[in-house]
């Protein structure tokens, strides 16, 4: 993975040459295809899109300006800070994928493990899995009645409950679902970054007689901190723009599952102001907002990496 | 002595170590093995209580059922025609574009290549509205190409194999020109087949991508006929509602052609995914 991944960056100076260049304009037949693709589907889009979050959509085409009144909209919508509130919250608990993953990673990196690759092959399959069969399968899970889940508590004499149909609990169990088919992904990373580690700085904690946990803390956690960064960044983006596990698990072919609200997202609030209800101007105005909310997350990330991350 | 109390406690640690990871393993894929076997039991088996762990009764009939009462199969077709022209189209379309960004000298390319940097920045969902618009101006809502366009043109497959272009020595290339070979066949003879590891990893993550997309065609492809599996499973929600054994025969089945390409190309998917960064 590492050799693919490090490649372009190491090899970045030997393709500087001072030989003289000349104007090849069939370069542009090259770049026609993917140039005109791009344009027409995707700058063209995102340039009218954001005019049209200022616009009324007529039912029939046509958009008369209005201002910001799509925004000021939102913005009185108590369904939209519920989405909110929620989407931060499955930010949140997609977090834990993080401390699991790495878990995992020091785990399958002790020395002379055997089936390493078998591990790693298992914990990678739910990340690419089809998400709605994912989802899917956890409802069943999840069943109030006959559920897995249910069924093994009752051994215990836990009583279970509707877990995503409960609007106190549907949000937790489908961020559960998020994380589950999250973790792959992040010990793939975490694995290389563990490996990477010089192993002068293992021997030499263990000399100072570190071993365990504190080695962990004190050694493997602090020089893992880049990897962990690019992976918080990384999974906040993500699970902000959480959708299918929603929709599958908390809004399609229930009706009126008394948890929808306690479940919806920006994303899935999006879909339902454009498509089932067709207000394509508050839905424009949605995405725009997603977006700022990712962008905002990230920068703040970025500020505070200085009071954790440690560059060797 | 203290070698052998240690060479103990190795030991120790390596069968807890095992232990937890193989807790880990079970939570992992724990639930697809119970929803094949949920899958192979009657309706009536599943609401036992407790559950039954092997189905008493071998109900193979679920999985034909999916496709009785349902244009599964045509979904099936349909995701295999969405995901392979996707990655095709990606592949041809960003592998040309990159080439000349990386080797080719003409005027505009920093704006160019500018610009489609800046599309790496939006947020697909942005343009889910307009791209709509696009789709129903053109004819082709409740179409396969409708699947397929947007997933063809892509600003992070023509960056990343731009990269690996970058790296390779233009040696190579000179030769060839010294040898009177055009353009393209440099690219198509010459470059091409240097970036094949680079090509595979961003095959395997478009075909991925395009599979388990969902949002996209539940806003395009409103008919059946043309859902492509993602979209079609949830449908099948609303159809079957507690029926759990069919339900699972159908997710089992959409999910298994992704999951036998990751054990298959395992290497190519671990690639394609550390060079891909955010999902989507």
């Amino acid at each position: 993975m590492t050799d693919l991944a490090v490649r372009p960056a190491a090899a970045r100076g030997t393709t500087a040459t001072s030989r003289p260049r000349r104007i090849d304009r069939s370069a542009y037949l090259f770049i026609a295809p993917v140039g005109i693709g791009l344009g027409v589907l995707y700058i063209i889009p995102a340039v009218t899109t954001f005019v049209l979050s200022f616009t009324e959509w007529g039912p029939f085409g046509g958009n008369t300006f209005n201002g910001v009144s799509n925004y000021v909209g939102i913005f009185q919508l108590e369904t939209f800070w519920t989405a909110m509130g929620n989407t931060l919250l499955y930010a949140l608990i997609g977090l834990l994928t993080l401390p699991i993953a790495i878990l995992c990673a020091v785990l399958l990196n002790r020395k002379g493990l055997r089936g390493v690759a078998i591990y790693r092959a298992l914990y990678f399959i739910p990340f690419v899995t089809l998400p709605v069969a994912s989802g899917m399968v956890w409802k069943w899970l999840y069943n109030g009645d006959f559920g897995l889940i249910n069924q093994f508590l009752g051994i215990f004499g836990i009583p279970g409950t509707y877990w995503v149909s409960n609007p106190a609990t549907a949000l937790v169990a489908i961020g559960i679902v998020q994380v589950w088919s999250q973790v792959g992904y992040y010990l793939i990373i975490f694995i290389a970054g563990v490996k990477d580690i010089p192993a002068e700085y293992n021997e030499a904690a263990e000399l100072d007689g570190a071993t365990g946990f504190r080695r962990f803390w004190h050694v493997t956690l602090p020089l893992l901190s880049p990897s962990i960064f690019f992976c918080s960044i990384v999974n906040v983006i993500a699970t902000l723009q959480i959708f299918d596990l929603i929709y599958v698990m908390s809004q399609s072919g229930v009706s009126a599952n008394p948890a929808f609200n306690a479940t919806q997202s920006i994303l899935s609030l999006f879909y339902q102001k454009a498509f089932a209800e067709g207000d394509k101007g508050s839905a424009t105005a949605l995405a725009f907002l997603l977006m700022l909310v990712i962008g905002a997350l990230t920068y703040v990330q970025f500020r505070l990496q200085r009071r954790w991350v440690n560059y060797v | 002595m203290s070698e052998a109390i240690s060479a103990r406690t190795s030991r120790i640690g390596s069968v807890v170590t095992h232990a937890v990871l193989t807790v880990g393993a079970v939570l992992m894929i724990g639930p697809f093995l119970w929803q094949v076997l949920t899958a192979l039991k009657s309706e009536s088996e599943v609401t036992n209580v407790p559950p039954t762990f092997l189905p008493l009764e071998w109900v193979w009939d679920n999985f034909a059922e999916v496709f009785t009462s349902l244009p599964f199969g045509q979904q099936l077709v349909n995701s295999i025609i969405v995901a392979a022209a996707c990655t095709i189209g990606q592949l041809a379309f960003c592998a040309l574009g990159a080439y000349a960004f990386a080797r080719l000298e003409f005027p505009g390319r920093g704006l160019l290549f500018a610009l489609f940097l800046s599309v790496l920045m939006i947020p697909k969902q942005l343009l889910i509205l307009p791209q709509y618009q696009i789709m129903s101006w053109l004819g082709l809502l409740n179409t396969l190409p409708a699947l397929i366009l947007p997933g063809v043109f892509s600003a992070f497959g023509t960056f990343l194999l731009r990269q690996f272009f970058m790296t390779i020595p233009k040696d190579l290339e000179e030769a060839a020109v010294l040898d009177g070979a055009g353009r393209f066949r440099i690219f198509y003879s010459v470059m091409l087949p240097l970036v094949k590891p680079a090509l595979a990893a961003l095959a395997v993550i478009t075909m991925m991508h395009a599979w388990n997309d969902l949002l996209w065609p539940l806003v395009v492809n409103t008919d059946p006929a043309t859902m492509p599996i993602s979209a079609g499973l949830t449908s099948m929600q609303g159809q079957f509602r507690t029926n759990y054994p069919v339900l699972m025969a159908g997710s089992f089945m959409a999910s298994i052609p992704m999951i036998v390409a990751y054990l298959a190309l395992q290497r190519q998917f671990v690639q394609g995914i550390a060079l891909s960064g955010v999902k989507g």
